[in-house]
């Protein structure tokens, strides 16, 4: 996993509550066996005209205008702000994985779904928590401002506009260091390998039942 | 010290307890699915890992499977490629699997359960979100991402943080034709889809006590619709009846045992919540979704809100979207609404009970002219066996129904069942998302009876009037 320390991004504000992962990426995409290729597709039936097929050419498919991410300004984003409730529903990687792919590595919200919060993590993307009336003054600013970036410091937890305004968010301890330094939290569990050897252990005697 | 049901089962699967605040946590069943499982057995074989314990691990492919012949096997290349996919993985990694042609295959949280693979207490996982649905035997189960799935894979275990706990009691009895699909829909409708985010949620009162197990699942199943990480519903005779004898049920000497530690499973008289609720059963209505989240839903004797009703600007947006999305005005009545399709099945509500239901509400009916495809699909094999075996297929099919091979179909379309643009479903599934069932597709969620009786009168009809 891509390790997260720092970032200086462009800002794509994303005005809406409650955006699901079946939004973030459609059923059909989720037919792939690979964990890549999934960006031209993020958002699909908010950001084409068209219905999108899995291995698709989306060169030339027609583009919804209105749609944030099809607006110049915001080509090249690396943090995506959204509203409340982001990345509610189905718990389908694909989801962190087509933001990835997409180009973003952080997204900031007021608050998400454990599911695709926690996923983030797995996959190098830090999900920010501000409060209501920050994330609004983000979205004011982004949207006043062309070329509007924020700088993320995950080792400080901060957030800070271009005006030098600085924000702190809360991530969990080990989360943070596994982000910090990129690590595979599998090989991290299993330097716990006897002690979980010791539960089955001692569980088995209590619970022959579970076939340990 | 008093304990709630979610602690007991928690702390028994605590592995170790980490300083800073996370835990690892030991998973006794893992149930996998060809959707998000292909990338975990891929990162297993790049970094030469084994699985912990193959044991645990019981996969079935069902969101990509046909829903009609299956001899004809799986005409989409993508989606045969995954199935095939999970067959191969299966094999190569010493996992039990029920194959598309096996007749214990299904929606595997329909099949967890059936096979006996799903116990009381026990710790579930699954690369799905409806994974929920096992707390009806309270137990602790949670859907997880396809990181989480190589990790279970690999380790047996999760790095988890414990959420905290809701109590949810609806007390009294429900009134006739109120299902555990509808007290699922009522609760979200006022705690909202993000109500229960960071919070495992019991729900209990005499109500929940008097659902059968289907109801319970049902009810459990939607509790990630609440933003839950789990619900839960504490083990009683109706639990234990329910398990007895299914084919990975404890035998003999073992069931004694099993069902003495099972008989603690409940949350202690004394036991503190970090939030409460407490709901009446006869407010509860037959519940219709109108809009384009779960939350969006009110009884069927309502209309579509006004905008002018919203509570805040947030709200107000949201509805004026859904009601772009859904084709729909302020003040229509729903019991107005007409529909083009039906669905009958899916985690939520592909279970025999389901069919019986949506059975006796059909029974020498006919499907009104307006509604072009109804579809029946059992939540496994063995449901299909069954209803067939009480006649229930040629009730659906004698009333204009389609009887179909078990899998998740239409609920979110990843075979070829779905929606078209600007279709209208009553679905039995649950999530109404813009384009969930198809792209432009349009979702009202209800209970089986409540479809069986759109399709029959073409529009959504108040179940307690029925005839």
């Amino acid at each position: 996993m891509q390790a997260f320390t720092t970032l200086k991004g462009l800002v794509a504000p994303m005005d809406r509550a409650n955006v699901d992962t079946d939004a973030i990426i459609p059923k059909q995409f989720l037919k792939s066996i690979k964990r890549t290729g999934y960006g031209p597709f993020l958002f699909d039936e908010w950001r084409y005209e068209d219905r999108g097929e899995p291995g698709m050419d989306c060169t030339n498919r027609p583009l919804k205008k209105d749609f944030v991410l099809n607006q110049a300004r915001y080509q090249g984003a690396k943090i995506l702000l959204a509203r409340e409730n982001f990345g509610c529903g189905s718990s389908r990687e694909h989801a962190p994985w087509a933001i990835l792919d997409y180009g973003f590595t952080c997204v900031i919200a007021p608050s998400f779904a454990d599911i695709f919060y926690n996923n983030c993590f797995k996959n190098g993307i830090l999900p920010i928590v501000l409060d209501d009336a920050i994330v609004d003054q983000l979205f004011r600013e982004s949207l006043a401002s062309e070329a509007y970036a924020l700088n993320v410091d995950l080792q400080a937890q901060t957030v800070t506009t271009p005006s030098g305004a600085s924000f702190s968010f809360e991530v969990d301890a080990f989360r943070k260091e596994c982000l910090l330094k990129g690590l595979d939290d599998i090989g991290l569990t299993l330097i716990e390998a006897d002690a979980i050897r010791a539960y089955e252990d001692q569980r088995r005697g209590q619970a022959p039942w579970l076939g340990l | 010290m008093a304990r709630t049901l979610f602690d007991k089962v928690w702390d028994q699967h605590v592995v170790k307890a980490n300083e800073d605040g996370s835990t690892l946590l030991y998973i006794d069943r893992h149930l996998v699915h060809e959707v998000t499982s292909p990338q975990a057995f891929e990162g297993l074989r790049l970094t030469g890992r084994k699985p912990w314990r193959a044991s645990a691990a019981v996969a079935t492919p069902d969101h990509n499977v046909p829903t009609t012949d299956r001899a004809k096997g799986i005409v989409d290349p993508v989606s045969r490629i995954q199935v095939e996919a999970l067959d191969d993985n299966c094999r190569e990694f010493g996992i039990t699997e029920f194959g598309m042609h096996d007749v214990r295959q299904g929606v595997v949280h329909v099949v967890g359960p059936e096979q006996g693979l799903t116990l009381p207490g026990m710790t579930v996982v699954c690369g799905d979100s409806h994974t929920s649905t096992h707390g009806a035997f309270a137990s602790i189960a949670m859907g997880i991402g396809t990181s989480e799935v190589e990790h279970v894979l690999a380790t047996q275990c999760l790095i988890q943080k414990k959420p905290k706990r809701m109590r949810i009691s609806v007390e009294g009895a429900l009134p006739k034709g109120i299902t555990g699909k509808d007290v699922a829909l009522y609760i979200i409708g006022i705690i909202g889809t993000a109500g229960g985010t960071g919070y495992a949620i019991e729900f209990a009162g005499s109500a929940i006590r008097e659902l059968s197990m289907e109801g319970r699942m049902s009810l459990c199943n939607m509790a990630i619709e609440a933003g839950a990480r789990c619900g839960m519903v504490a083990a009683d005779q109706v639990t234990l009846d329910y398990v007895k004898g299914r084919p990975y049920s404890p035998k003999a000497g073992d069931w004694d045992q099993a069902v003495a530690a099972w008989r603690e499973l409940h949350s202690d008289a004394n036991a503190v919540f970090d939030k409460e609720m407490l709901l009446q059963a006869s407010d509860i209505a037959p519940q219709v979704s109108w809009g384009t989240s779960p939350e969006m839903v009110l009884p069927v004797t309502a209309a579509v809100p006004h905008l002018k009703d919203a509570r805040d600007a947030v709200q107000h947006e949201g509805w004026q979207r859904a009601l772009e999305y859904m084709g729909l005005k302020e003040g229509v009545k729903l019991t107005d609404i007409a529909v083009d399709k039906v669905f009958i099945g899916s985690c939520t509500n592909g279970r025999i009970e389901d069919f019986r239901a949506a059975a006796e509400v059909v029974k020498g009916k006919r499907v009104a002219s307006n509604v072009y495809l109804a579809l029946a699909v059992p939540g496994s094999g063995l449901v299909k066996k069954q209803a067939e075996a009480e006649g229930l297929d040629e009730v659906f099919r004698a009333a204009g129904f389609e009887w179909r091979e078990p899998g998740c179909s239409m609920c979110l379309a990843m075979n070829a069942d779905r929606l078209e643009p600007g279709e209208r479903c009553a679905s039995t599934s649950n999530r109404n998302f813009e384009g969930r069932q198809g792209m432009g597709g349009r979702t009202h969620l209800v209970s089986p009876a409540m479809a069986a009786a759109a399709a029959i009168a073409g529009h959504f009809v108040d179940i307690r009037d029925w005839e």
